[in-house]
Formats: structure tokens, C-alpha cells, sequence
């Protein structure tokens, strides 16, 4: 017991292989039944088994879950996961995220915020071409608008990062980030700055365990995507507007007064979305299905201001608070052939029966099902899973609490070995847990995963992060983790800083990044700085995801040096 | 003692590497070895309007497809910079115009991939694995390029290097290639710098599998990387080269630092960029706007990166390609969608420049492919198998391992 090998094998070539100490016990394992562990004797398999699940269900073991996930049994706690309502967060947790302001912000007071610190910027570049010689003060109203968006940006981030450490509802919280992936958009976006919040919170969060239509539905109306995959713009050709449009400035070029289409969405909700990219639709049908989507827009005025009626579909929030609005003058009200269906003119109505269509297609259950497979199994999905995860989907009509049941009662799931490479979103989280740190400021974990080349909601394009270890293993990463680490454990970390120095509002993450390289490589202790973690706790802790070698060698190293040898090591690298 | 594991041994003595470091480089000498051709590829991720950096402004057509956003011809306001009285280039790219008269920029215009696809994502894939219409391509084509070009003595882990923190599907096999950070982090110290720490982690990294080889990798690269980019050299390069004038962030900073790298390392031999935000919607503008914001630090940084490489850039060759073009016509919002063919941008000494190869299929309705994007009269591997046999002298029998399965001519934009 106790081989060097890392290797990821495939999964049917086990009895070949030289084995860690996670993989000899993958035999034993398979040969008894998915339950609660029964005895001592089967001690050692049943944290493994709890192993297993905690990195692949959650964000890892923090300290005290190896052995209450152990106790409780794999298939008790997963029950317990799929039914996150049913857990309560930790007190000190619901403080923490009370302190936030964002969450409490509506759709239309964030873009309206937006659009006055805009305008604002705006007066202030012309009043200082005005008065090239300063005489004329800047208008401090304005920085305290762009230092409010900048805010937003970092409380995103807070909400998301806080929860996946400490939540007790891990499933969903490994969920959260799967879906707004896979419905990726870029805070970097104009708008999207103060929206991503609103997006993962209102579209994203209430529907990862429960129907992907519904969650659909919720992505397509959110302002967020109308706004970063331009569909809010996109009108039947000719329309002209009642008023000039150009809400939100525009970055350059005046918008034109005639519009038209624009098929960026229609594209990508059928390419990345819903059917894949090899889901047999053609050109014709991105045009088509652009056509069908003309007047889903974004009405952000308050209601007694706006130029048009209520939408006829406000449910696509829990508060009705949605700016999502379907403008009948900017539809396409012509007939559509799209994916072989003749469309009658039905204005908004055709978008949904279009996402109707998409939401229980085949081609979507399939490609829904090989993602899932890819995330919580292998790199190369496993035909068989997919097929399966892909009929469940299509039998429960996309039911993702069933989809994800089937997952998780699956053969390929159950067998332990950590064939995952960890993404630095992945690699970050589950080392912060592992120390057992109560985390209350993320900036320096939000300036480690733009460094690891994951910015938090910083995905440029629709397609969202990949979730291979082609796309993540390389020299550079192994450093920067190992950089990390050897940080993290000598507690130089500001993770518990409670007065936290002003960002500049126009390039925060920049900020955070350059913070945390100070901390990090710094000799002076940091304000906020937590102590140095306790290599025998982390050890127990982590239990048997790391090696016997590993040990070894953290054996032979000196005490200050121990907890990082640990979190940096090959073992702890893998799920 | 062969270099590298000069280099290694420096690494694991930690911090003291950068004093010896230098007598190191001073052994092996700075100046390029006769015969040491070099590759840079800068990819621009999410399809660039090839028709607004290369416009034909002769055809009324273009004008008439393109209402607000097309480029007014040259010599007007915000015009065109006249290449052939055909084509002019984009006025945001004037810093290029001095390697233009020169003769050592091209382009190869109606160039793309066969495959139709216009998802970004395929399309790019195809473009990195260089086998079109083909996704189960395991490797990248730069990395089978390192495979079959000969390296010689230059055997090094900084042979390929790439900018960023990931490395991109071009990249991908079993070559190693070296990735360095974004902008100044590029070159800092970090923990692994410590000798007590770097001795603790080469115990455990100490494999043959891929995690330890990467690690081993990191720590060789590096030692020579940050040797080159060290702040003394780096200073040293910016009084001679920029007149001591801090630099712009994002890709001017990259460039330079890479061509710095390149100068001052003789090992790299092919490096690659990718730079993002080219998929043009809405608002694209024409002379200013959202495009021209983009174009104009590309410029910059293409210039600054030839002017820094010095002599160097005699050898070199940069290629600027995209995964394909978009729609001849503007959409409905001020910007362009997906279309196919585009232009492809070759910079350097031995480049026969100053032409705009390729055959020119028009932008008329009735020229265009499917009736709405520039048609492809060139593929992609046409060039990149030209500038492999051509400017980078590899053998053609070699060619074949590059490009599997291509049996296309190669356009050859090599100076004689």
C-alpha cells in the first residue's frame, strides 16, 4: 500500500494498477452494498467512502466531517444533501450574509444605480475637459456610485464563496457553480457587473435541484443574460423605436435608430445551453430561433414609466421584481420554421414553447447528462452513465434531483478513486475547509483563483470554465498552488480581516490580487491573519486522501512546514 | 554540464539563482545561433471582424453592407491606411504601418477553416488541433511542432512557452511547454523560491506522472525564466527600447515582457498569446468605438513586441490568426455575428511582406458563403505549413506529423 502512482486510471482497469491508500480500498468497497457502514471492522471503508462523496458532493472535508459523514453513511447523507432546504446554516453563517447588502437590492435599483454612476462618470469626464486646470472639483457623488458597484461586485463574490465554505447544504453549493456555469455570464460585461448577484441568487440558486426548464426559463428572462448575450437588443428588422434607445450608453458607436436581429443568444442557448453543439440544428434555426426571441427584453423604468404593458410572464423571480419584458413592437411577428416546426405567430408565447421544446429535448438530455457526468465522475464520461443519467432526465422530465439520485446510486460514481484533477475553484475551497479556518473575508481567495487563471465570474465567453485536467494541469498551476499552500497553512491569510482597506473602485480584483501576493510572500505578519494550521489536525481531518507517502514525507519535514507540505501535495490536488 | 541542469540546480539554491544565473547566460552567449527560426502565435479568441482590419474599400459593396460601421476610405476623416489600393488597414492599427512599408508585415485575406461550423468553441478547436472537423484530435499543433522541428541543442523546458495561466488546446501533448503569468507577476519571486520549501515539495513531485513532471518543469522554467526577466535586465530593456516610459497594462505589457524573454533566452522558440473580447455584437464602431478600443493595444503591442526583439526579429515569425470571420453584412445592433472566412496577419523579418496574399473572393451578395460571410479561399493550414517549411525550416517529410491528414498546398509568405 502506499505507491507513488497518482496516475488517473481509467476506471475498468482496476486490479492492474498500483494503488494509494483510497484505491486499495476501492475493492472492498465495491463488494459491499452502498449503506451506512455497519462496524469497526469497516471503518477504514466507510471513510473512504465518506472521502469519496465529501470530494465529490462537497467542497471536501472540513474538520469533524470524515467522521459524522462516516457515522451517518454515504446514502444518508446524500439524501440529506439533495434536500438542502432541510438543513439550517450555522448561525454565525446567516450573520455573516446578513451584513451583505446586495442580496436585498431589486433588479431595477442595481441597473438603476448602474446607469447614475455612469451618468455620472460621464459629467465628470466633461466637466474636466471643461476645467482642464482642476478648478471645477470632481463630483464626489460619483466615486461613491462607482465605489457602490464595485462593492457589488465584491459582495457577489462574498454570497458565493462564504456558502461553499461553510454551508452545510455542500451539494447544493457544488451545484450553484455547475449551473452558472453551464449558464456562464461575464461580470466583466457593462451591466453584469451589478447583476451576477441577482442572476446566481434569483435565476441560478432556486432551481439547481429542481427543474432544468424552469431554470431555463429563469436564465432567458434574467437581465443578466438578456444583457450579456445581447438578446435585449435584438428586434425584427426594421423596427424602429418609439424613443431613442441607448439605455445603458453604449461603448462607442451610437446604436442605430432601425434595428434588427441579432442571434448571439439564439445560438448559444441552443449550442451551450440545451442541444450541444453537435445537437443537429442548422444555420436557418440559430436565425430562426433569433426571430422567434425578438421582444424579450428589459424594461428597467420604473412600471409607471414604462413605455409598455406588463410582461405577460412576471414569474420569472420569486418577488416579482423582474425587469424581463416581452415588447410585442420589437417582435418578429412573421411565421418561423425552426428545428422542422412550422410557428405561427404567438409573440411571446413562441419563445416558450421554443424553450419548452429545447428543455425536454433529447439532445439536451444528453448533453446535460455527459457534463454532469464529466463534473462528478471522469474526464472521458462513461458511455453507459451517460446514457442512463440522460433517460432519467427525459423520464422525469428533467427533474434534476432525480438526475442527480441516479448519479449518485450509479456504479461509476461509487468507485472511490479521485480520477478528478481539481479546478482552482475546487482546489481553493477544499483547502480553506480542510484548515478548518472561519473564513469572514474572501478577497484573498478571489485574488488566488484569478491567479490560478479561474477568476471568480470572470469567464469571458458563454461557454463557461472546462472541467478537464488538460485544461488545468501545467507548471505554472502546480506552483501557484504550491505557492498557495505554503500561504494558506502559515495562516498569512487575511482571511478573518474585518476592516478591510478601500478597494480602488475601477480595478478591485487587480487590488486583491496584488494583497494577496504581499500576504503571501510578505515577512510581516498581515492584520486579519489566522495561525499557522496544525498538520496533525489536518491530517485527521483529511483522513485517507492523503498517501502514506505523502506522510512520509511530511514526517521528515520541519513542523513549520508540515501543514503545507499537506494542502500542496500530489494527494490533495485530486478528488 | 548541459544547461537545464545547470539551471535546475540554480533553482533548488533558491534565490541565489540570479547572481550565478548570469554567468550562466554569459557562457552560453546572447546572440540567436544562426539557423534558430522562432514561432509566436497570438490568437484572438472570439472571432475578430477581419473585414474591419483589412478592408477592401474599393467595393461598394462593403460600404453598402456595412452602413455605420465600415471604415471611411483613406485619406478621409478617420480612413483607411492605404496597404494596395484595394485594401486598406484599420487606422487603430497605424502602429503596424512602419513594419508594413518595410516589408515585413502580410496578410492572408479570405483565409479560414473548411469546416463551417460557426460555433466559437469548435471552430477554435479546430484552429488549435489543426485537423478541422476532426474533435478527437488528442494534441495541440504547436505541441506536435515541438515534437517535429528539430531542437538540437536547444532541448529546454522554455522551448514552447505560453502567456497565461492555463495552457490552451494548442499546446496540448506530450512536448512540455512552459507557461509564465500575465503582465508583472511574470518573473516574481514566490515560495517555492525558499530552498527549505522547494527541498520539502521535490520530495513529494519527484514522479513520472504528470503532476510531478510538471512540477519539475515549473521549477526548471522558472529559474530561466525569471533570469531573463529579472529586474536589472528588465530595466536595462526599457531605457533601450521605450526611453524608460512605463508600459501600458494587458497585451503591450505581455508582449514586451515575452519579447524580453525571447531576447535574453535563446532556448524559446515558439511562444503563444491568446487574447480575448473580439466577438463584436453590438455597437461595434468603426474608426473609435468597442473594436477599434481593442485593435489599437494589439497594434501597439505587435510593434513594441518587434521593436524589443531587436535583431532577434529577423528570425521570428508572429502569426495573428482568429477562428473565423464575421458576417460581411451588420447585424441589427451596430455589430457583426459569426461569419467564416477572415484575414490572418504575419509579422517578421523573413516574411515577404508588404501584400495581401490570397485569393479575394468579393464581399457582393452573390460572392458571399451562404449568402452572408466572407468565403474561404485559403485554409488555415496553408499558411501555418507554409511558415513551418518556409520560415521555420522544418524538413518536409516533417510536415505531415504537424498537420495530419492535410494534403493542401502550402502558401509560401517566406522572404527568399
Amino acid at each position: 500500500m502506499g505507491s507513488p502512482s497518482f496516475a488517473c486510471p481509467p476506471m475498468t482497469q482496476s486490479t492492474a494498477l498500483p494503488m494509494t491508500r483510497r484505491g486499495a480500498l476501492a475493492a472492498a468497497i465495491a463488494a459491499i452494498a452502498w449503506r451506512p457502514a455497519r462496524a469497526a471492522a469497516d471503518g477504514d471503508a466507510a471513510q473512504a467512502e465518506a472521502l469519496h462523496v465529501l470530494d465529490r458532493f462537497a467542497f471536501g472535508p472540513a474538520p469533524g466531517d470524515l467522521e459524522r459523514v462516516a457515522r451517518l453513511g454515504a446514502s444518508a447523507w446524500i439524501a440529506e444533501q439533495l434536500h438542502p432546504e432541510r438543513l439550517a446554516l450555522p448561525a454565525w453563517l446567516v450573520d455573516q450574509l446578513g451584513t451583505l447588502r446586495t442580496p436585498g437590492q431589486t433588479q431595477r435599483e442595481l441597473i438603476q444605480g448602474y446607469r447614475d454612476a455612469q451618468r455620472e462618470a460621464r459629467e465628470a469626464r466633461k466637466a474636466e475637459t471643461a476645467a482642464p486646470d482642476g478648478t471645477q472639483a470632481p463630483d464626489p457623488a460619483a466615486g461613491e456610485r462607482r465605489r457602490q458597484a464595485a462593492e457589488i461586485a465584491y459582495e457577489s463574490g462574498a454570497e458565493r464563496l462564504l456558502q461553499a465554505l461553510a454551508s452545510p447544504r455542500q451539494l447544493q453549493e457544488v451545484l450553484v457553480d455547475f449551473w452558472f456555469n453551464h449558464f456562464n455570464v461575464f461580470q466583466g460585461k457593462g451591466l453584469d457587473r451589478v447583476l451576477v448577484e441577482s442572476y446566481e441568487r434569483e435565476a441560478i440558486r432556486p432551481h439547481v435541484l429542481g427543474r432544468f426548464r424552469a431554470m431555463l426559463g429563469a436564465t432567458a428572462k434574467h437581465p443578466a443574460m438578456l444583457f450579456y448575450l445581447d438578446n435585449w437588443l435584438s428586434v425584427a428588422p426594421g423596427f424602429q423605436p418609439r424613443r431613442k434607445p441607448g439605455l445603458f450608453g453604449g461603448g462607442g458607436g451610437k446604436a442605430k435608430a432601425a434595428g434588427g436581429l441579432n442571434e448571439n443568444y439564439a445560438r448559444e442557448l441552443m449550442e451551450l445551453h440545451t442541444l450541444g453543439v453537435d445537437g443537429g440544428y442548422t444555420q436557418q434555426d440559430v436565425t430562426e430561433l433569433a426571430r422567434i426571441l425578438t421582444g424579450w427584453t428589459l424594461q428597467p423604468e420604473h412600471p409607471k414609466h414604462r413605455r409598455f404593458g406588463d410582461a405577460m410572464d412576471t414569474s420569472a423571480t420569486g418577488h416579482g421584481d423582474s425587469v424581463f419584458a416581452f415588447d410585442p413592437a420589437r417582435h418578429d411577428n412573421g411565421s418561423k420554421t425552426w428545428l422542422g416546426r412550422s410557428i405561427p405567430p404567438n409573440g411571446q408565447l413562441e419563445g416558450e414553447f421554443a424553450l419548452d421544446v429545447l428543455g425536454r429535448h433529447p439532445a439536451t438530455a444528453r448533453h446535460v447528462a455527459s457534463k454532469l457526468a464529466r463534473r462528478f465522475v471522469a474526464d472521458e464520461p462513461p458511455p453507459a452513465l451517460v446514457d442512463r443519467l440522460a433517460l432519467r432526465f427525459l423520464e422525469t422530465d428533467g427533474d434534476l434531483r432525480e438526475v442527480m439520485q441516479a448519479l449518485a446510486d450509479s456504479r461509476e460514481f461509487r468507485d472511490p478513486r479521485p480520477t478528478k484533477f481539481k479546478t482552482p475553484y475546487q482546489y481553493v475551497l477544499s483547502a480553506v475547509r480542510a484548515t478548518g479556518i472561519v473564513t469572514t473575508n474572501v478577497r484573498p481567495l478571489m485574488g488566488q483563483l484569478a491567479q490560478l487563471g479561474q477568476p471568480l465570474y470572470g469567464c469571458q465567453t458563454p461557454d463557461g470554465w472546462h472541467d478537464t485536467e488538460a485544461d488545468w494541469l501545467n507548471p505554472n498551476a502546480i506552483t501557484q498552488r504550491v505557492n498557495f499552500a505554503t500561504a494558506l497553512a502559515a495562516g498569512k491569510l487575511p482571511l478573518q480581516r474585518v476592516d478591510e482597506p478601500a478597494m480602488p473602485a475601477n480595478n478591485a480584483l487587480k487590488a486583491m490580487e496584488r494583497q494577496a501576493d504581499r500576504a503571501m510572500n510578505g515577512n510581516q505578519p498581515v492584520e486579519g491573519s489566522t495561525p499557522p494550521v496544525d498538520a496533525a489536525t489536518l491530517l485527521a481531518t483529511l483522513g485517507p486522501a492523503i498517501s502514506d507517502k505523502t506522510r512520509r514525507a511530511v514526517e521528515n519535514t520541519p513542523p513549520a512546514l508540515r501543514a503545507a507540505l499537506v494542502l500542496g501535495s500530489p494527494d490533495f490536488m485530486r478528488r | 554540464m548541459q544547461r537545464r541542469h545547470f539551471l535546475g540546480s540554480t533553482a533548488a539554491a533558491g534565490l541565489a539563482w540570479a547572481a550565478v544565473g548570469r554567468t550562466a547566460f554569459a557562457a552560453t552567449g546572447n546572440a540567436p545561433l544562426p539557423g534558430n527560426r522562432r514561432l509566436v502565435v497570438v490568437f484572438l479568441r472570439g472571432a475578430v471582424d477581419g473585414l474591419s482590419v483589412v478592408a477592401p474599400y474599393t467595393e461598394g459593396a462593403y460600404y453598402q453592407q456595412r452602413s455605420s460601421i465600415a471604415l471611411a476610405r483613406p485619406g478621409q476623416d478617420g480612413g483607411l491606411l492605404d496597404l494596395d489600393e484595394h485594401f486598406g488597414l484599420n487606422p487603430n492599427l497605424a502602429a503596424l504601418m512602419p513594419l508594413w512599408q518595410a516589408g515585413k508585415l502580410a496578410f492572408v485575406h479570405a483565409s479560414g477553416s473548411p469546416d463551417p461550423t460557426r460555433s466559437h468553441f469548435d471552430a477554435q478547436d479546430y484552429m488549435e488541433s489543426g485537423t478541422p472537423g476532426r474533435k478527437g484530435t488528442p494534441d495541440g499543433w504547436l505541441n506536435r511542432l515541438l515534437g517535429a522541428a528539430p531542437a538540437g541543442a536547444r532541448a529546454s523546458v522554455t522551448r514552447g512557452i505560453s502567456v497565461g495561466a492555463t495552457l490552451p488546446r494548442i499546446w496540448a501533448g506530450p512536448n512540455p511547454v512552459a507557461n509564465i503569468a500575465n503582465g508583472a507577476r511574470a518573473g516574481k519571486p514566490t515560495q517555492l523560491d525558499r530552498p527549505q520549501v522547494s527541498k520539502a515539495f521535490d520530495a513529494l513531485y519527484s514522479g513520472d506522472d504528470a503532476m510531478s513532471r510538471a512540477y519539475r518543469e515549473s521549477q526548471q522554467s522558472r529559474a530561466e525564466v525569471n533570469e531573463a526577466m529579472s529586474p536589472a535586465a528588465m530595466d536595462h530593456e526599457q531605457m533601450v527600447a521605450n526611453n524608460g516610459a512605463p508600459l501600458p497594462g494587458g497585451f503591450p505589457d505581455d508582449a514586451a515582457r515575452l519579447a524580453q524573454l525571447m531576447r535574453r533566452d535563446p532556448n524559446v522558440q515558439i511562444a503563444f498569446l491568446a487574447l480575448g473580447g473580439w466577438d463584436t455584437h453590438v455597437n461595434q464602431g468603426g474608426a473609435k468605438g468597442q473594436l477599434a478600443n481593442r485593435l489599437q493595444p494589439l497594434g501597439r503591442g505587435l510593434a513594441e513586441f518587434a521593436t524589443r526583439l531587436g535583431p532577434a526579429f529577423d528570425d521570428t515569425t508572429v502569426l495573428v490568426i482568429s477562428e473565423f470571420g464575421r458576417t460581411a453584412r451588420q447585424n441589427g445592433t451596430g455589430g457583426t455575428d459569426h461569419g467564416h472566412g477572415n484575414v490572418m496577419w504575419a509579422l517578421g523579418g523573413n516574411i515577404a511582406g508588404g501584400k495581401v496574399y490570397g485569393r479575394w473572393p468579393g464581399v457582393d451578395a452573390s460572392a458571399l458563403y451562404e449568402g452572408r460571410d466572407l468565403a474561404v479561399t485559403t485554409d488555415f493550414r496553408q499558411v501555418l505549413a507554409g511558415v513551418c517549411m518556409n520560415n521555420l525550416r522544418l524538413p518536409d517529410e516533417r510536415l505531415a506529423a504537424v498537420f495530419p491528414g492535410f494534403d493542401g498546398a502550402a502558401l509560401n509568405i517566406a522572404r527568399a
